[in-house]
């Protein structure tokens, strides 16, 4: 899994709550059997004013200019700063995997879906958690100034501006340790092989009917 | 120490818990799906690992899938869609090469993967479940720890069997009161995700409790658990009484003889304890309740049938309103309009959420001897399995709905997320039985009503909603 140790960046707003999966990447692209790929989709129905379709590429399509991810002033944002409960709906990780692709290194809202926040840690994505009132005024910032940045260090746990923002979140421990290090958690996890087994021989022993073997045709 | 249930599930699967509350979390049963296995399998491969345990795996295809009959008797060769039948044929070739069990397009025992988990026994009381998918909240029903997981996750259980997790907060919400005829367990939990909100469940496990739950039967309390997700919440739960019991009797994969025995001990168990401590309780009599219609664009967003849509204006809070506004604009709806004069284009009776036999008998009921109103455009009747739809069968079921004019078709999710041939058309509107009303869930452009089956049927008859009751058959005779 990629790091996340510290990022600076170009912040972008979406600005409704409630942005469920489902918006953050429409179902048709969820037929594509690769992790990458989606970045072009991401947001598709906000993005353009035409349907999408999968592999068709972003050439030729009409763009509605008045979603903010189209204005010309966040085209290389990498922090996306949002409202509260998104991620909603469906656990596609397809919608983490578009905003990756897209280049979306961290996220910012009052309140993340829990499916969802567990996706982004899977994928290297930093998803904040910050006071209503926080991301208020981080808004009220945005909007005053383009090419608004900042920098969110997850060592320190502080987002920073160069117009005086200092902000510290609060992450938990383990998420923070296993972004830092950008672990891979399967090998994190086969490191307790042995309680694992343990726990199956015992459960052998009280629940037995939990291994009885699946007879049967299948396929 | 008294326990709620969700205590005990977890306490029963805790193999390794660290200081800061990070658990390692056993998982006796993965559903796999088409969609969001493929990469999860690659990845395993990719790093040359194996599937700790491949008989705890069962895979089904669901989402993808057409649900014509011309296309399904091919078997994958007939999957028109190219992307479609390369998911299909992908989780097939893994399967394969896993030796991953698989109940495949043309298998007696496909279907919705929550629906076939329960009426086969694959996932039963006490379990750990998960599967790739949100919904995997329906298995809680009858006190099985299920959470649906991203695809990341799924290649950990599959290498791992177990999944890393922090303990929820627990959640009771208390129904009780009595249900009225024809108000069902779709009304109560939709009522209730508009009262707690799309996120009043979140960082809960929620334990549906109260008379009105026991009253129910294993397919409602699947409804209601099945949507606790659309509440925020991972978990949904119901404690195991005498119905979940005999729900798992001679199911294939229930336990038989002396471990029956065994297993229906262990089950009794797993109830609350009395006075067990709940962070968040929430309330409701459901006495005086109607049926229920979604109006927006987040499954919070419901009125009773009696109901009008409502004005934006009202709200305080400015993210609800701004929310409420560009639903009614994608709804193309406006405040004040009753929700009986909403005119429909399409039905969809199908999906995890209503796709049982309960549902389709529920629907039937209704629209037995009726024709559906001609200015509809399609009435889509998909069972949820092959069972469910042999079930219906010999019910003669299907000869209602067909008699009606409805299509009836193969299992799937079909219209509920449209991946499939089944869906709106740009602007159209329909009454749908399945669990979310996204924009475009059903289709791009589309207005997604939810219902019960009940007043999805009621709403085939009339073209536009209509109190199911008003068109039952003990109020029309």
């Amino acid at each position: 899994m990629e790091k996340f140790v510290c990022h600076c960046g170009i912040v972008a707003p979406v600005d409704q709550v409630d942005v469920n999966t489902d918006v953050i990447i429409p179902k048709q692209f969820l037929k594509s059997i690769y992790r990458t790929g989606y970045g072009e989709n991401l947001f598709d129905s906000l993005r353009y004013l035409d349907e999408g379709v999968l592999g068709q590429g972003a050439k030729n399509r009409a763009i509605n200019k008045e979603f903010p991810l189209n204005f010309p002033r966040y085209a290389d944002a990498s922090i996306l700063l949002t409202q509260r409960n998104f991620g909603c709906g469906s656990s596609r990780e397809h919608a983490v995997w578009a905003l990756r692709d897209y280049g979306f290194r961290a996220l910012i809202a009052p309140r993340f879906a829990d499916i969802f926040a567990s996706n982004c840690v899977k994928n290297g994505v930093l998803a904040v958690e910050l006071p209503e009132t926080t991301v208020k005024k981080l808004f009220e910032a945005l909007y005053r100034q383009p090419n608004y940045q900042l920098t969110i260090d997850l060592q320190t746990c502080r987002i920073t501006s160069d117009d005086g923002i200092n902000i510290v979140f609060t992450m938990d421990p383990s998420i923070r340790e296993r972004l830092l290090h950008g672990w891979d958690d399967i090998a994190v996890t086969l490191q307790e092989a042995d309680a694992i087994h343990q726990f199956e021989l015992q459960q052998q022993k009280k629940y037995p009917w939990l291994w009885s073997p699946l007879k049967g045709q299948s396929r | 120490m008294k326990q709620t249930l969700y205590d005990k599930l977890w306490d029963h699967h805790l193999v390794k818990q660290w200081k800061d509350g990070t658990a390692l979390i056993y998982i006796d049963r993965h559903l796999l799906h088409e969609v969001t296995s493929p990469q999860a399998f690659a990845g395993l491969r990719e790093e040359n690992r194996l599937p700790r345990r491949p008989q705890a795996n069962v895979a089904t295809v669901d989402h993808a899938i057409p649900t014509t009959r011309s296309e399904r008797s091919a078997g994958i060769v007939g999957i028109g869609d190219d992307d479609a039948r390369l998911q299909v044929q992908t989780l097939d070739e893994y399967c394969h090469y896993f030796d991953i069990r698989q109940y495949g397009i043309q298998h007696a025992w496909q279907g919705i993967v929550h629906v076939i988990g329960p009426e086969l026994g694959l996932t039963l009381p006490g379990m750990t479940v998960v599967c790739g998918d949100s919904h995997t909240t329906t298995h809680g029903a009858f006190s099985s720890l299920a959470h649906g997981i991203g695809t990341s996750e799924v290649e950990h259980v599959l290498a791992t069997q177990c999944l890393v997790r922090k303990k929820m907060k627990n959640m009771q919400v208390v129904i009780t009161g009595q249900l009225p005829k024809h108000v069902s367990a779709k009304d109560v939990v939709l009522a209730l995700i508009s009262q707690i909100g799309n996120a009043g469940g979140q960082g809960h496990a929620i334990e549906f409790a109260g008379n009105v739950v026991s009253e129910l039967s294993i397919e409602g309390r699947m409804t209601l658990c099945n949507m606790a997700i659309e509440a925020g919440a991972r978990v949904g739960l119901v404690a195991v009484d005498d119905r979940t019991v005999d729900y798992f009797h001679n199911r294939p994969f229930a336990p038989s003889g002396e471990y029956w025995h065994r297993a229906e001990r262990y089950w009794r168990s797993l109830t609350s304890d009395t006075d067990a401590y709940f962070d968040k309780v929430y309330s409701m009599d459901v006495s005086e309740m109607e049926p229920q219609v979604s109006w927006g664009t987040s499954p919070d967003m419901v009125v009773p049938i009696s109901g009008k849509i409502p004005d934006p204006q009202a709200q305080s809070d400015a993210g609800v309103r701004s929310a409420m506004e560009q639903a009614l604009t994608y709804m193309d709806l406006v405040p004040g309009t009753s929700i009986s004069d909403i005119a429909l284009d399409r039905i969809f009776i199908g999906s995890c959420t209503n796709a049982r036999i309960e549902d389709l008998r529920a629907a039937a009921a209704i629209l037995k001897g009726k024709r559906i109103a001609k200015s509809l455009k399609q009435a889509l009747v998909v069972p949820g399995s092959q069972q469910v739809k042999r079930q219906a069968e010999k019910e003669a079921l299907d000869q209602i709905f067909i008699a009606a004019g409805m299509e009836w078709r193969e299992p799937g999710c079909s219209m509920c997320l449209a991946m499939n041939a089944d869906k709106l058309e740009n602007g159209e509107r329909c009454a749908s039985t399945s669990n979310r009303n996204f924009e475009g869930r059903q289709g791009y452009g589309g207005r997604t009503h939810l219902v019960s089956p009940a007043m999805a049927a009621a709403a085939a008859v009339a073209g536009h909603f209509v109190d199911c009751r008003f068109i039952a058959p003990e109020v029309a005779h």
